[in-house]
């Protein structure tokens, strides 16, 4: 009886959602009902249309490992996350915004670096860095924004390396990258940073096909572009979406999750005080599922008819799946608030899951294993330097972070 | 127990390989390499759970 009321758009529950106050790291209590009562039901999103969105871990995985499910924004139907992506998202075509077999095949041209091995072969250097920065924080002045003086620097010093960025460009494409993760961009200012970035790589491709270096943009350059694979627009299209995603991502999970463990010493007591590299791992992998950064939703749209938990998906609905609060399913992870860096939380879905799943996530790994064994333990005394609710969250972010984090010792 | 890859399905997200590194590795693109098809016992629980995190679901197990 209730259905007929609440399917009419105005009556829908709107994403995004908001988290309830105090409590910055769990899900929007809104996810939580329609996860016990609804997980498929649709919601409104800006533009007044009314996507479907997926909540249950199982159904995530089920979903979004589906050829049924489309992850091209050019398709009717489409859920966009703002006025701005549309836009961009319908103009800029790179891998992430296509189907298979184009999006294997282009996914492919750089998917090497971020082999096993070879991420391996970072950890030393990875290692540097963050000896480097802990070196420099402890030299000088405190209190001190931890964002701005190591969680950002971290991710952007390796993300430019490997792709053969000048990192004395940081201040550019840290301010253009800001603009394209912020949800209350405009689509002009949006793609301005997105021209400007492409622009900036373009011509960088131009430097590496004549003089390559030992870099994925040379790679890209020589293999690809020389070769007519890709175009050169198309090559640094992709350097921007991995610049990017390089960035803002993994200065996130540093920043916040650091902040999730002072709020819970008895968890970051595990991490100070061990050297066994599968505690650190599993530890990782416990603050991707409890935090889950990528709170925004993925999008896509369905491109047949899927039944799922009683309900018909039609072909050309869209398909929102809130990731975060399938990472705190109690069906997939008992007692799924608490942070447990003890816990298998393998299954996680922070990285999203399907063919489109994080293609940096062993870098990712090892960035954040780094940091969590070496921060705590070489300052051991670090604590915030501002009352809680002082700090600015990211709630306007597609990815969800604190903006910053004083932290003192 | 024994363990089939799909390589055109994989995603190169690296999983496999660091649960199960006796059983899974990759080539020069990241893209998964089957090192036996009939794993020791000792290494099933890494195997099953490779196959349970592999976002392509390129991994296939089959009970013997």
């Amino acid at each position: 009886m209730t259905d007929t009321l609440t399917d009419t758009p105005a009556q829908l529950p709107e994403l995004p959602m908001p988290r309830a106050s105090g409590c910055p790291f769990d899900p929007p209590p809104a996810l939580r009902g329609l996860q016990a009562g609804r997980p498929v039901s649709r919601v409104r999103i800006w533009d007044g249309s009314s996507p479907w969105l997926i909540t249950r871990h199982e159904d995530v995985r089920a979903l979004l490992g589906d050829p049924r499910i489309s992850a091209d924004p050019s398709l009717p139907g489409y859920p966009h996350r703002t006025a701005g992506l549309k836009v961009r998202d319908q103009t800029r075509r790179t891998f992430i915004t296509m189907d298979d077999p184009e999006h294997a095949r282009l996914r492919r041209m750089v998917t090497a670096p971020f082999a096993i091995r070879k991420v391996e072969a970072l950890r030393p250097s990875i290692q540097q860095i963050v000896d480097d920065l802990i070196d420099a924080l402890l030299a000088g002045p405190k209190p001190v924004d931890l964002v701005e003086s190591f969680a950002l620097p971290l991710p952007s010093l390796v993300i430019c390396e490997l792709l053969g960025v000048p990192y004395e460009k940081h201040d550019f494409f840290q301010r253009n990258t800001r603009v394209i993760v912020r949800r209350t961009s405009t689509a002009e200012e949006l793609l301005a940073a997105s021209e400007a970035l492409t622009d900036y790589l373009d011509e960088l491709l131009t430097v590496k096909l004549a003089d390559p270096g030992d870099d994925l943009l040379s790679q890209l350059a020589v293999q690809r572009v020389a070769t007519g694979e890709m175009t050169q627009r198309q090559a640094a299209e992709t350097g921007v979406l991995l610049l990017g995603a390089g960035h803002e991502t993994t200065a996130n999970m540093i920043a916040l999750g650091t902040l999730a463990l002072l709020r819970n010493p008895d968890q970051l007591a595990l991490l100070r005080d061990t050297d066994d590299p599968r505690t650190v791992a599993g530890a990782v992998e416990e603050l991707l599922r409890y935090l889950t950064i990528t709170h925004s939703g993925r999008r896509r749209v369905a491109v047949a008819d899927i039944e799922i938990d009683g309900q018909v998906i039609r072909a050309g609905d869209g398909v929102v799946f809130a990731n975060e609060i399938a990472n705190r399913d109690p069906e997939a992870f008992p007692e799924p608030d608490r942070l447990d860096l003890t816990r298998d939380a393998r299954r996680h879905v922070a990285f999203g899951y399907g063919v489109h799943q994080c293609l940096g996530q062993p870098l990712a790994r090892v960035e954040l294993q780094v940091v969590y064994s070496t921060l705590y333990s070489r300052i051991p005394t670090l604590e915030l330097a501002t009352d809680m609710d002082r700090l600015e969250f990211k709630h306007d972010g597609l990815v969800y972070g604190v903006y910053e984090l004083p932290v003192t010792w | 127990m024994r363990v089939e890859v799909d390589q055109p399905r994989c995603v190169a997200s690296g999983q496999c390989v660091l649960m199960a590194p006796e059983v899974f590795d990759q080539d020069d693109d990241g893209i998964v390499l089957l090192l036996s098809s009939d794993p020791d016992p000792v290494h099933e629980e890494g195997v099953r759970e490779s196959a349970a995190v592999c976002p392509a679901a390129a991994i296939r197990l089959l009970e013997n």
